[in-house]
């Protein structure tokens, strides 16, 4: 294996959690909803995904039960955004400090156990093909997924016609509900949607990326994962540019440090979010496309007149 | 069955008094619930956490200490939030409005004179206000979004800040650990109250948030946000300018994270260390929402929030309860105060069957309440 | 519903003297921790320390903790609660915590207070620390027997002298076995980050390295490196669950013989300040069991750690030359501790600019 390759499958291991949260904020947020608390429903993902996988013994179990534990947790906060028309900023917040104290109990017993690891799944034939077929044939049931989830959300949000329910809801909620749209049951799903994809990211960085559970072990990718949503200006593909672009920035800089490259690795640390910022300066910079993308319900809340 | 809301004709007054004490009454009942499913005493925990913290006159000095910051920085949050620009980028301000504030006693430690802390104050601000200038530039001139510069920002704020203190601004006589030389005796926020650590920061917290009370109570600015952040268009039909309250609500809210930054590291650290906040920027974020975005509330929601880290530190001393489940409890007291405050406006009714969909027009709400 | 009663009904005569009650005639022994008590590295191994000395001497004392206390003001509010819950003793085991520490102990002077890895004293306020560098010169040695490649990757946290201390330290092990033997360092900025480290990790491999050893918490690099088929060594504690036929050893933080060694000074009121830096000889930290390699590293290993729990082996002993290759110890000299507690440079073998 070339160091090159060997690198692509670093960066592919590390994106591929920020892009799975990111893909399902991303539906959230095209229905009008902002759910800042992707942080706590990913960490309880992880713990959900690990506590499980090691009951059972299956990592498939796991995978289930992050993708359960991310999906009820939202629900929360459906509830109180949706049902109750709190605040969307505040509530997210709040889900994030609840979800790392809850994610601490379920996994205080699990600290520090070996995981069990997600087996890869090698496609005959295809895995055979130099670089590619190593890259993306011998990978794991959540890479795989990972890739379903772009094609399927981008088909779904731009080809459906429940997609197109969807970013109307998000684009005017009162026009959508006017046309008969359930306005507050099409959100309740986007929400969950996203819930269930963050928990599918914990389950990955608990399975995949690092097959044990510690407290807090997501360490700030659920803030990445909404910076990303932004930054693709909500479009699955540039998302998974981005995903990838990032992870990339953040491993080429260990790997230069270990070439013994001699900068302060603060600065190389910072660059991916420089780099963000300069990219979104770069994209956002018409007006037009911007506007044409954002949906321009987002963080507002809607209650059906009667 | 489903709930549906009712947007009442009216603010109910008495809701908006009520509210906040069901929600501390259910957090109540529900952490009873909780501590007893954990085997604790219920009654002893929850007198930990609220009001043990607040027998003794250390401890109130203490709450005044933790309050202190996140008040100051969820105001300026607040004309933010109301005038409808994302600033969720304060813990950046506030990190290097501490390090603008430093940079005399850091670099000019030898300069003792009475005009020390007050240019100390003053850095601050201009550190914290110029940090949020960048997304405030960047959203009013190339229309990027505020919410990702921002918090893009804070990780940057943090690493230069790393940075500094391991590099160019490390004690000299500090065996090269990474931390600043100690602030001389000039440099140093005094403490309010003889009897114990509050200090200044607190008194500026309050004056803060008098202060913008008054503005967007009884000045043309304060209705000038309110109006724009409920409609830009019809602010502009006001003559008011969205680029310009893009600027005004940035500088100011950045200018306060950065006092609260210096004030934070003035007063009660006396030096920068590569981490001084443990995310105060976002926690006021919850702070200035528990505050329903109003100044005085904001004094008030700052000072419970910091009742329930005192409180949690105090039972896990006394009752060995895991701060795990003190995190919890503080995210249902969140949940339960956010979802309270629905009655204010709204009237909550339980409908057994579903109401086929109405076509009448949909009645949006202000985005901030 | 009863059982709320029933608490209700007792708890009414207690609230407020359950503390005082309970330590009447116990002395309490109290400890403020940075992460959590289960985070698998620096803090649990503290924590491990604290249920040795309940266990040793439970029937005298007790103990409490906070965990989590972030650095700063929250850690003088949190000392503070301590001392006046009615500690006698108090540990604070992060380098953070040392002004505050230091405030809070003038401001209490019947408290005795222990605070690890600083440099502040007070006539109630002592030091302690660990020579961890000690093991990692065992690991540098191992390293170079068993790498193939003469090269060795080295996972940092944050380039304080402790770290750098123990990047030297392990250096001067391995080329005393070979002299050509290198090092490439990779700066996680990160005490606690599974991810990252990992990452750092396979960057670390992928660059050739064969043996890999880390000074970060969690458990990660070690799964990466049982992954990827090299050796390995683990920090803080024993990591060998999480690679059985990858830990070649690893230096366990063992604070239990200390806090039980102090906690009866204590009880006996010979409790005096004092910087106390011990090593492998006072088990303040012990290597976990050689394996994983063949019995003629193990034997080398077992010599060495011998030699220096004796006395007779000092890690930073000349011939030593600086990166530069200037001249740092004579031969035959040993290097002060002053020095190795500033440490803020790398002896000749490392492949790595020291971030300043």
């Amino acid at each position: 294996m070339g160091i090159f390759e060997a690198i692509l499958l670093t960066v592919i291991t590390a994106a591929t959690p920020v892009v799975i949260a990111a893909l399902g904020e991303l539906v959230t947020e095209r229905s009008g909803v902002l759910n800042l608390g992707v942080e706590g429903m990913m960490v309880m993902g992880a713990a959900c995904a690990f506590v499980a996988t090691q009951v059972t013994g299956s990592p498939y179990i796991g995978i289930l039960a992050g993708i359960a534990s991310g999906a009820l947790f939202s629900l929360l906060f459906g509830f109180l955004t949706l049902s109750l028309v709190a605040n969307q900023v505040a509530t997210g917040l709040a889900m994030t400090i609840l979800g790392l104290g809850v994610s601490g109990m379920i996994g205080e017993a699990y600290v520090g156990q070996p995981g069990i690891k997600l087996p890869q799944i090698v496609f005959p034939l295809l895995a055979d093909i130099p670089v590619l077929g190593r890259l993306l044939f011998q990978q794991d049931l959540i890479f795989y997924l990972s890739i379903a989830l772009v094609v399927g959300v981008q088909w779904f949000l731009f080809r459906s016609r429940a997609g197109l329910k969807l970013r109307s809801v998000g684009d005017s909620h009162s026009s959508a509900h006017a046309l008969g749209i359930n306005v507050i049951r099409t959100r309740y799903l986007a929400v969950m949607f996203g819930g269930a994809c963050a928990g599918l990211a914990g389950a990955q960085l608990s399975l995949v990326y690092t097959p044990q559970w510690v407290e807090n072990m997501t360490a700030g990718r659920g803030w990445i994962a909404l910076a990303l949503v932004v930054f693709a200006s909500w479009r699955p593909w540039r998302l998974v540019a981005g995903g990838y672009l990032f992870g990339a920035v953040s491993i080429s800089q260990l790997h230069a440090q270990a070439f013994g490259i001699g900068i302060p690795s603060q600065f190389l640390s910072a660059l991916p979010y420089l780099a963000t910022i300069a990219v979104l300066i770069l994209i956002s910079h018409n007006r037009r496309t911007t506007l044409i993308n954002t949906p321009a319900a987002l963080g507002k809340p809607f209650v059906p007149d009667r | 069955m489903r709930i549906e809301l009712e947007k009442r004709p009216d603010v109910s007054r008495l809701f908006s008094i009520l509210s906040p004490f069901i929600a501390l009454l259910l957090t109540l009942v529900c952490g009873a619930v909780m501590f007893m499913m954990l085997g604790k005493n219920p009654v002893a925990a929850l007198y930990g956490f609220f009001v043990e913290p607040l027998m003794e006159v250390w401890s109130l000095h203490e709450l005044a200490v933790k309050a202190a910051p996140l008040i100051l920085i969820a105001v300026g949050l607040s004309v933010c939030y109301r005038s409808n620009n994302w600033n969720i980028g304060a813990e950046g301000q506030f990190i290097m409005g501490a390090i603008a504030g430093s940079i005399l006693p850091v670099m000019f430690h030898e300069w003792n004179s009475p005009f020390v802390l007050p240019l100390m104050m003053l850095f601050g601000m201009l550190g914290g206000a110029l940090f949020a200038g960048i997304p405030a530039f960047l959203k009013a001139h190339l229309n990027t979004n505020e919410i990702l510069t921002s918090l893009m920002l804070v990780y940057v704020a943090q690493l230069f800040l790393d940075w500094l203190v391991r590099g160019p601004w490390r004690n000299p006589g500090g065996l090269n650990f990474p931390e600043t030389r100690t602030f001389e005796a000039s440099a140093i926020l005094p403490e309010m109250i003889a009897s114990g650590r509050t200090h200044w920061g607190f008194g500026f917290a309050i004056l803060a948030a008098i202060l913008i009370w008054f503005m967007m109570r009884y000045t043309l600015k304060g209705f000038e946000i309110t109006v724009l952040g409920q409609s830009e268009r019809a602010g502009r039909f006001a003559g008011f300018s969205s680029r310009k309250m893009i600027w005004f609500s940035m500088l100011l809210s950045g200018a306060l994270a950065g006092l609260a930054g210096i004030s934070e590291v003035s007063g009660a650290m006396q030096q920068l260390r590569p981490v001084i906040s443990p995310g105060y920027g976002f926690t006021a974020i919850i702070v200035a929402f528990l505050g329903r975005l109003n100044p005085l509330g904001i004094v008030v929601a700052g000072l419970v929030l910091a009742l329930t880290y005192l409180g949690g530190e105090a039972v896990q001393v006394s009752l060995e309860i895991s701060d795990k489940v003190t995190r919890v409890f503080q995210g249902l007291l969140l949940f339960f105060v956010l979802s309270c405050d629905t009655l204010i406006h709204y009237r909550i009714r339980l409908v057994a069957s579903k109401l086929a969909g109405s076509a009448t027009a949909a009645a949006t709400t202000d985005g901030a309440r | 519903m009863k059982k709320l009663l029933l608490a209700l009904a007792t708890t009414a005569a207690v609230i407020g003297f359950s503390a005082a009650a309970s330590a009447a005639d116990k002395a309490k022994v109290c400890f403020i921790y940075v992460g959590s008590k289960t985070d698998g590295g620096w803090t649990q191994a503290h924590d491990i320390g604290r249920l040795e000395l309940e266990k040793s001497l439970g029937d005298k004392i007790e103990t409490q903790f906070l965990e989590n206390v972030p650095e700063g003001p929250d850690a003088e509010r949190a000392i503070e609660r301590l001392a006046r819950s009615g500690c006698g003793l108090i540990f604070t085991t992060s380098f953070g915590f040392m002004d505050a520490t230091v405030k809070i102990a003038s401001k209490f002077p019947d408290v005795k207070f222990e605070h690890a890895t600083g440099y502040k004293t007070a006539p109630n306020l002592a030091t302690y620390n660990s020579r961890f560098y000690e093991g990692r010169y065992i690991q540098g040695q191992i390293a170079a027997k068993i790498s193939e490649k003469g090269v060795a990757g080295y996972i940092a946290s944050f380039p304080i002298p402790e770290v750098v201390m123990g990047i030297n330290a392990f250096v001067t092990g391995a080329r005393s076995v070979n002299p050509d033997f290198k090092i490439k360092v990779v700066w996680a900025n990160t005490w606690f980050d599974p991810g990252k480290e990992a990452d750092a990790a396979k960057a670390l491999i992928d660059q050739g390295v064969d043996v890999l050893t880390q000074h970060t918490d969690t458990t990660a690099p070690m799964q990466v490196a049982a992954e990827r088929g090299i050796k390995a060594f683990g920090q803080a504690s024993d990591m060998i669950k999480a690679g059985p036929e990858t830990q070649l050893t690893a230096i366990v933080d063992t604070w239990g013989a200390y806090y039980i060694k102090r906690t009866q000074a204590f009880l006996d009121g010979k409790w005096e300040t004092m910087s106390s830096w011990d090593g492998l000889k006072d088990g303040i930290l012990t290597m976990a069991p050689y394996t994983n390699m063949p019995d003629d590293v193990k034997a080398m290993a077992e010599a060495t750690q011998a030699k220096i729990e004796s006395g007779e082996l000092k890690p930073f002993t000349g011939p030593l030359n600086k990166q530069d290759g200037s001249e740092w110890l004579k031969a035959g000299e040993s290097s002060d501790d002053a020095t190795l507690l500033g440490m803020n440079f790398y002896v000749e073998g490392v492949d790595d600019k020291l971030p300043q």
